[in-house]
């Protein structure tokens, strides 16, 4: 009925969301933080200090330039008051000798920074793809508990924005602060060259600077954080409101929904406009300041060229520098924020990477009887998911080769515990579970579960063809083996309607089949892989009793000869099965077969009965 | 982008203002290297006096005239008007900031609140044509991206053109001759950059496709954690994984070279340029066309051209995107509803609505479907009575609800509230006579109360208690802090899903309605509390008709009238003790859900069982 938004939408680095304006996320512990991305970064310090030595170079060779510009024009202005004064010409080989030296320094300087920055996004998406590999290997080693406390979109947003800004901004900030310090350094040095005096007053034109965007940023900060938060205020409105659509209409409740709506709407204007209109004063006043050295140098330094301490040219070169002096200025201002939300995404994907993980048991237990193949044992079994609140104690149970266990009881009740400790998905806290007489936790993880075919209640298909997806049981199928199972799960005459048939692409989240036909395709998956050990968690509720029943057949089949554990939660499925447990708050409360719990007359049958009790309504 | 502006009011004014703005900014700008200009030849060269020349004030000077003060009055003076001009540039800035931004916000308000509006009257048909999670990207990210578009759009967009065209100008009142050397850097940059957009833009438009695809790929492995670990499949995981990883980085490696290859060759042509300017600047100034602070000047100018041509390039590179953003805006605004109330709706006629709901030869078809969902449906369902409708998953049980509170309007037949077509009542009033209880409990943020008054607050306290205990909701309400005042977060995630169910029980209980529709609105509780909730309901709601969907045959056993469903037509009508004899598909889902024993047994055998409990 209702889409949710896949993601977080992603922060975009357009236009308006100027670097000044964002109120950067902080990290925790940036110092801790910034020490592990160094000691991440590490592998790549030799490129590191090549770059920036590129940086550098090409650096020196662009400051260079101005001053050897401001030369030409001087010998130009010399040339032409000589030739006024009629005492000289202009040299003209001079000046081309000047222009052609200019242009090779900035041939050089052009090469320069563009192998540096060819290395440089070399090392930060290479950066970012090694932490986007970590983070996949982690997921594997990590235990099932983690997925079921953290959403989905948190950890989606650390594969995917945070480590993308972490490569952004790598990239960004290196260069920067590499560039920005080698051009503050040599632009001083030149204009210190050409005249102390002017660059005093370039100097300190530096501190009005620094105040006037100090106060842009802090005032501009408040509205972002404003501004961040009724867009979030209003998106969840959006959302909310589409997703219930049908219940606003049913409740006759438009008129307020809007209303509301409206409300929001205002305060998101007024701090949209405030927040835009702040940062935007960024811009004008920083070109008035810039304007302001432009005027004072060109007054002071025609004040100095009359004295003739400097030449004409020096006002030329002077005002270039100007310029490039404040530029590098603003721009440390900005990596300071970036690496604020640099060190903010880092942690977060840190915190990801250091996760506990699946542990190895290095305990022993002792071999019991081989000879009994698919036997599944249960020995004095405790467990809780939280060590304190005990939900398993002391369970016992042999499942012989081809019995079918089923494990029934109310929601919630613990049920899918069962299974996920056979599955290795827990560790028992005490006791044991063997499988063909070993202790689960000495096989190899991926060598135990290889035992088990699972159809989980929760239908998790992926982007693909049908072929692709039922193919997911068993990587070697042929296409007929495919369709085998396919039919075998009575999903083959529904797949042959499709438009495409088994080549039909199942979209994200597999909507445009129905919830039903999803489990019939994880069932034929099931079936395809043919493992010795059944699983069966609510294989059956999405689909309609109908359907069920021919499922179920098909599952006899399919069960013949196997073990089988099935969680049900309509007890007619499960009538014949060899053993029952019943669970109630996550405890085993009853277990026997359906006659004689029956007769016992306990929770089962107060269950069982209340199943076809029947009501008016 | 631009059909948009048709659905916003009050852009006119300010966007002239801002043209206005932006000129005079642009003239002062473009003012201040003439000034430069002056004070190198006037004031250095000629000492301050203008009408003269080098040569005849080195004459003067050596007969023993003292231009000192003149030239520092003269200096101060250009100084002095350079940074008046700053000024007025500063401030016709700062207003163009404070009117684009005021514009482009309130653009985004009115666009938000239309659309808002617009999908709000939308009937289910347009919302499924949409898709909801495509709706709440246009009323979000779209909209936010026209907003930001429009304020760059004000603030510099404009500016570029002005900027560019008032530096031409300037260029050629400098009687230079060098006018060409402007059109070949504009030439040089416009050539690069069309080469680099060449060379990268099939690259930058994977990105989106190749980020989707990373995050499908992590979403797929995250969910199917247990899958893929029951499969042993992690390798494989990891490396359908590394493959998306792989060539995300590489795309972006080669956006980002591109990006790394751009700016030192724009800065390369511009210092180029300067070069060539100094150069023949130099005959020029040889022959006496110009003089040097000319020259100064026009690099000036030359170099804000180039800049303001640069922006407008680097602008342009988003402006698809936002175009994108307006055409997925401005298809909902001119989307029609297709659900509206009739001109003069019979309202009158329902006023004391018994709430007898008769389906007349109903069809109906989706939109965009080939074959009808619901075929030739005829049957009433009474006031006081049960009606349940039965069937196997997508016959179309859900769609006959929804067909009566007019989320979807019938493509054949009529539906009839006590004999009047629904279609000529309006439809706030035929929705105010319908509790309507959906699959998934739906809530909305805010809280208990809220949500249970969310018909309106003419329900009481005591009717909402009321509900609530008939829901089975009163006693995990009593359980809560703050009972009736808890929170409820947004989509109700901070409840169980059973508890979200029993409350939007609920707060259909609570509208005290004439129909009552339940959507297998059951299922996602236990048996036992279903029980209990039905047989409370039962008492509660016994004058009302009542409309129930169900899977489970034990909901629906002792309906007054049950409706076997089959593939969107009925092919059993009658009570279950009816159906067992004569419907063929009734018996089949009432033997997969039942034992021989109940379907054997007495009915009255089973309801003293069951009542022992």
């Amino acid at each position: 009925m209702s889409e949710k938004i896949k993601n977080p939408p992603r922060p975009r680095h357009g236009p308006g969301h100027g670097p000044h304006g964002m109120p950067s996320e902080k990290a925790k512990d940036f110092k801790g933080t910034a020490k592990k991305l160094l000691h991440y970064i590490g592998n790549y310090k030799y490129a590191i200090i090549i770059v920036s030595l590129f940086a550098i170079g090409g650096t020196i060779f662009n400051v260079k330039g101005p001053q050897v510009l401001g030369d030409a024009i001087t010998e130009l202005f010399n040339g032409y008051m000589a030739k006024v004064m009629g005492t000289g010409e202009i040299n003209y080989a001079a000046i081309g000798n000047i222009l052609l030296f200019l242009l090779f320094l900035y041939g050089v300087s052009t090469l320069l920074s563009f192998i540096q920055g060819w290395i440089m996004a070399g090392i930060s998406q290479s950066i970012s793809y090694r932490f986007r590999k970590d983070i996949s290997e982690k997921i594997n080693r990590m235990p099932m508990k983690y997925f079921e406390s953290t959403s989905v979109g948190d950890i989606l947003s650390r594969i995917i924005n945070d480590v993308d800004t972490i490569g952004q901004n790598i990239n960004q900030s290196i260069m920067i602060i590499i560039t920005s310090v080698a051009t503050i350094i040599g632009v001083l040095v030149m204009m210190l060259r050409i005249s102390p005096l002017m660059t005093l007053i370039a100097i300190v034109i530096l501190p009005i600077t620094g105040i006037l965007i100090g106060f842009v940023v802090k005032h501009s900060q408040k509205y972002f954080v404003d501004h961040q938060k009724y867009l979030g205020d209003i998106n969840g409105q959006i959302e909310e409101v589409y997703s219930g659509h049908n219940i606003i209409k049913a409740f006759n409740r438009e008129e307020d929904t809007v209303k509301e709506f409206a409300g929001t709407n205002d305060k998101l204007y007024e701090s949209a406009w405030k927040s835009q209109f702040i940062s935007g004063l960024m811009m004008p006043i920083m070109f008035f300041v810039g304007n302001l050295g432009y005027v004072a140098v060109a007054v002071i330094g025609s004040i100095l060229t009359i004295r003739g301490t400097i030449q004409i040219g020096d006002i030329q070169a002077f005002i270039q520098y100007v310029r490039n002096f404040t530029q590098p200025i603003q721009q440390i201002a900005q990596v300071s924020n970036m690496l604020q939300s640099t060190a903010a995404a880092a942690e977060r994907v840190f915190a990801f990477l250091a996760e506990e993980e699946e542990g190895e048991w290095d305990g022993k237990s002792e071999v019991s009887n081989q000879d009994n193949m698919n036997q599944v044992i249960f020995e004095n079994v405790h467990f809780g998911y939280n060590p304190e609140k005990a939900i398993i104690n002391d369970f016992s149970l042999q499942v012989s080769s081809g019995q079918m266990v089923a494990i029934v009881g109310p929601t919630g009740a613990g049920k899918t515990t069962m299974v996920k400790l056979l599955m290795r998905f827990y560790d028992v806290n005490s006791g044991r579970i063997m499988v063909d007489g070993r202790d689960i936790r000495e096989y190899d993880r991926l060598e135990l579960r290889q035992n088990f075919g699972m159809v989980l209640q929760d239908t998790w298909l992926f982007k693909g063809t049908i072929m692709e997806n039922i193919r997911y049981g068993k990587l070697s199928a042929t296409d007929e083996e495919v369709i085998g199972a396919a039919k075998a799960a009575h999903a083959h005459r529904f797949i042959k309607t499709l438009p495409e048939g088994y080549q039909m692409e199942l979209n994200e989240d597999a909507s445009n089949v129905s919830q039903g036909q999803k489990q019939l395709l994880t069932i034929a998956r099931a079936i395809l892989a043919d493992n010795p050990i059944l699983i069966l968690d609510e294989a059956t509720s999405s689909v309609d009793t109908w359907t069920e029943v021919r499922i179920q057949k098909a599952m006899a089949n399919l069960m013949a000869g196997r073990t089988s554990f099935v969680i049900a939660h309509r007890l007619s499925t499960i009538r014949d099965a060899d053993m029952i447990l019943v669970m109630r708050d996550g405890d085993i409360v009853e277990q026997g077969n359906h006659e004689d719990l029956l007769k016992a007359d306990g929770f089962y049958a107060e269950l069982y009965h209340s199943q076809f009790e029947q009501t008016a309504v | 982008m631009f059909s948009i502006f048709k659905h916003v009011k009050g852009l006119g004014l300010p966007a002239v203002a801002v043209i206005i703005l932006l000129v005079i900014q642009a003239y002062f700008e473009l003012s201040l290297p003439q000034y430069m200009s002056d004070i190198v030849d006037i004031g250095i060269t000629q000492r301050g006096v203008p009408d003269s020349t080098p040569l005849a004030i080195a004459e003067q000077e050596a007969a023993g005239v003292d231009f000192s003060k003149t030239q520092m009055r003269y200096l101060l003076n250009k100084g002095g008007i350079m940074l008046a001009f700053s000024m007025i540039m500063m401030s016709a800035a700062i207003l163009v900031g404070f009117f684009s931004a005021r514009t482009g916000a309130s653009m985004g308000m009115q666009l938000r609140d239309k659309v808002f509006r617009k999908i709000i009257s939308f009937s289910n048909a347009e919302i499924d044509r949409f898709s909801t999670a495509s709706l709440i990207t246009r009323s979000t990210n779209d909209i936010q991206q026209v907003q930001m578009t429009a304020i760059m759009m004000l603030r510099m967009i404009f500016y570029a053109p002005i900027l560019g065209i008032g530096g031409v100008i300037k260029v050629f009142g400098t009687r230079t001759g060098m006018g060409w050397i402007i059109g070949a850097a504009v030439g040089a940059v416009l050539i690069l950059i069309i080469i680099l957009l060449i060379i990268g833009m099939p690259k930058f438009k994977k990105m989106p496709i190749l980020f989707d695809h990373m995050n499908l790929v992590s979403r797929e492995i995250l969910t199917g954690t247990n899958v893929i670990r029951a499969f042993g499949r992690e390798k494989y995981e990891e490396k359908r994984f590394d493959s998306a990883s792989t060539d995300l980085m590489n795309n972006q490696l080669f956006v980002s070279r591109v990006m790394a290859l751009m700016m030192p060759l724009m800065m390369f042509i511009m210092n180029g340029i300067t070069l060539i300017i100094v150069w023949f600047g130099a005959k020029g100034v040889d022959l006496g066309n110009l003089m040097v602070g000319d020259l100064m000047a026009f690099i000036t100018y030359t170099m804000q051209i180039i800049m303001s041509f640069l922006m407008l390039s680097m602008i342009s590179v988003m402006l698809p995107r936002a175009l994108v953003s307006a055409k997925r805006v401005n298809e909902i605004l001119v989307t029609e509803a297709t659900i509206n109330d009739i001109v003069n709706p019979l309202d009158e006629k329902v006023k004391s609505a018994k709430g007898d709901i008769s389906f007349e030869n109903v069809s109906f078809c989706y939109p965009g479907a080939s074959d009808d969902a619901l075929t030739d449906l005829s049957f009433t369902a009474c006031s006081g009575e049960t009606t349940a409708i039965i069937g196997s998953t997508g016959c179309g049980k859900s769609t006959i609800l929804n067909l009566i509170p007019r989320f979807y309007d019938v493509t054949a037949g009529r539906i009839t509230l006590d004999g009047v077509d629904i279609r000529d009542i309006s439809q706030s009033k035929l929705r105010s006579l319908i509790g309507f209880v959906p699959q998934k409990g739906v809530l909305f943020s805010g809280n208990i109360t809220s949500n249970i008054k969310f018909a309106g607050d003419f329900i009481t306290d005591e009717q909402m208690h009321d509900a609530a205990m008939v829901a089975q909701a009163a006693d995990f309400i009593a359980e809560k802090d703050d009972n009736y005042e808890s929170e409820i977060s947004q989509g109700g995630t901070n409840v169980s899903g059973g508890q979200r169910q029993r409350l939007s029980i609920a707060r259909a209980i609570a509208k005290q309605a004439k129909i009552f529709l339940f959507d297998d609105s059951f299922s996602a509780l236990d048996y036992k509390t279903d029980i209990a909730l039905r047989k409370a309901l039962n008492k509660k709601i016994n004058d009302a008709t009542v409309i129930i969907v169900a899977q489970r045959i034990n909901t629906i056993l002792h309906a007054d009238k049950i409706i076997v469903l089959d593939d969107g037509k009925i092919v059993g009508t009658g009570t279950h003790k009816e159906l067992l004899k004569s419907c063929e598909e009734y018996c089949e889902i009432a033997n997969s859900q039942l034992s021989e024993k109940e379907l054997h047994t007495d009915m009255n055998t089973i309801i003293t069982e069951g009542g022992t409990l």
